[in-house]
């Protein structure tokens, strides 16, 4: 769907425009500037945020599992959510985060919030103001949800929590003792949750997840990851990695799955499809870039091999 | 002393944690080691801020190259450290979550780095973009297979792709460009990863083997000699 569609159509006029004459020139032998792709990308970019270019998604398989596997949990059941991310990846990873957590939240199963990562924690209390604290203020800290906050070590918590919650976590982030929370009694390890899923895109992450926690223990486990960590979580997929949204397609894919499917949400943020219009754009520019490059290349092989 | 004690230490906590994992009585023993583990690497945070402090307060004194962002690294280093010990701001009490609401520590991690970690990453784009327009040339073989695959999953992840491929018939939708980049990603890309991963593995193996059996000993500094 496109929106704003007079300064869009100008906008991809100017683009194509613009692509085609340095296609043109290209023929002719002459190298871009990098200066002029850095422009191209920067209007790419930027015009379809101004303009609200959006799509329309549809859920592949690997994405569809998580949300499947969500929707399956019946009421009450646990899943752990850890935030292994920093602001750099927030722009791909939040929205996985943030609706997963909404997901969770709607169908009323109790969330056990951790981090791996330092930053993990600041990006934690960002997906509690947007989703939790805005649309499920009725829930109660301790009771339907809790944050664990961040423990350092790494590897090494996981292979402690996978068998002694208490050991690494004694309080949660607000230093309430862990008997006292009512969401972890019958919480004594990792093999108590029914669903683990971790949102990063470095390491520690979701490939640690699977080590040390999710094959050993055979808890299921999924993840949220930045585009180019996606490629090399395959491998784990689907028996110890049972879905994966891989960048901000696997987020809109997710978005898009999960309001169609919950229409009390449809005017849910969904920062995710709304990143997608400049993805696409720029894709296609950056697509455009290779083309010419090529066009180039061959043409100035044609040249050498005459002169 | 100062190379023997770190090689008992590392073959006894090495021995000790892969017996673990074998026999359960020592499974408690195991998960103490890593308990160790995971005090000391809190200490890694005192070392690694000590060693900013140092390393940014002697180029200032030296005023080396650049030495006016030593200043801003410290004072940022300083604001950080002082919002996030004192709770400053923190509406709970020093035992409150050193995040929460309205705290200084979450107000500048909020306007100031989180911005500034995204802005980083996104330029990223626009080197992709520019070394995508130098790098990818079909200059061989293995260089045009490369660039049909990128272009696959570059189309493949946009709704553009899908569009492009839209009018094929039911029979051949495996060659609808979703598809396709799906395929590249659970076929091609998964047996290059798992062959990589089996190599990463065997060699972790490897290298452990040789630190628990005292061979390689570059941990220790100057070659381990």
């Amino acid at each position: 769907m496109v929106h704003n569609n007079v300064g869009v159509i100008i906008t991809l006029l100017v683009i194509a425009g613009g692509l085609v004459w340095l296609l043109v020139r290209s023929f002719r032998g002459k190298e871009i500037d990098r200066r002029v792709i850095f422009l191209f990308i920067m209007v790419s970019v930027a015009a379809p945020l101004l303009a609200t270019i959006t799509f329309k998604f549809t859920a592949t398989p690997i994405v569809e599992a998580l949300y499947d596997k969500i929707e399956a949990l019946p009421e009450g059941s646990t899943v752990l959510l850890s935030f292994d991310f920093d602001p750099a990846m927030a722009p791909e990873v939040q929205p996985m985060a943030n609706v997963v957590t909404r997901h969770c939240l709607e169908k009323n199963i109790k969330i056990v919030f951790m981090c791996l990562w330092a930053t993990g924690q600041g990006q934690l209390e960002i997906t509690l103001d947007q989703v939790l604290r805005r649309d499920f203020a009725h829930k109660i800290d301790g009771v339907d949800y809790v944050n664990m906050g961040y423990k350092a070590g790494n590897e090494g918590v996981l292979n402690v929590i996978v068998t002694d919650f208490e050991k690494m976590f004694p309080t949660d982030v607000n230093t309430t003792p862990y008997g006292d929370i009512e969401i972890l009694q019958g919480v004594n390890s990792c093999k108590d949750m029914d669903l683990i899923v971790s949102f990063g895109g470095g390491r520690p992450g979701i490939k640690e997840w699977i080590l040390f926690v999710g094959d050993p223990t055979g808890v299921p486990s999924a993840g949220g990851v930045a585009a180019v960590v996606a490629p090399q979580l395959y491998p784990y997929y689907p028996r110890q990695l049972m879905g994966l949204l891989g960048g901000i397609k696997g987020a809109a894919e997710y978005e898009s799955h999960f309001r169609e499917r919950h229409p009390n949400h449809a005017d849910m943020d969904t920062p995710a499809i709304i990143m997608m219009g400049p993805q696409t754009i720029a894709h296609i520019v950056i697509i455009a870039f290779i083309i010419i490059g090529n066009v180039l290349f061959f043409m100035n092989r044609r040249r050498g091999a005459r002169s | 002393m100062r190379r023997e004690v770190p090689l008992i230490i590392t073959i006894l906590v090495g021995t000790v944690l892969i017996i673990s994992v074998f026999i359960p009585p020592l499974e408690s023993l195991g998960e103490s080691f890593t308990l160790f583990f995971d005090i000391i690497a809190v200490f890694a945070f005192f070392l690694g801020g000590g060693n900013l402090v140092r390393v940014h307060v002697l180029k200032l004194a030296k005023k080396k190259r650049d030495w006016p962002f030593s200043i801003v690294t410290l004072v940022g280093f300083g604001v950080m450290l002082a919002a996030g010990l004192f709770k400053i701001g923190n509406p709970g009490d020093i035992a409150a979550s050193v995040t929460a609401e309205g705290s200084l520590f979450n107000m500048i991690y909020r306007n100031v780095f989180v911005p500034l970690g995204s802005t980083m990453y996104a330029l990223l784009a626009f080197f992709v973009a520019s070394a995508s327009y130098r790098a990818f040339r079909a200059k061989n073989r293995e260089a045009t297979i490369l660039l049909v695959a990128a272009f696959i999953i570059l189309l493949g992840s946009t709704p553009f792709g899908a569009w492009l491929t839209i009018w094929m018939p039911e029979s051949m939708s495996i060659l609808e460009i979703p598809n396709l980049a799906v395929w590249i990603m659970s076929s091609p890309n998964m047996a290059g990863q798992r062959a990589i991963m089996i190599g990463i593995g065997l060699g972790v193996v490897s290298m452990s083997l040789r630190l628990i059996l005292g061979i390689e000993r570059s941990y220790l500094g100057e070659d381990g000699a």
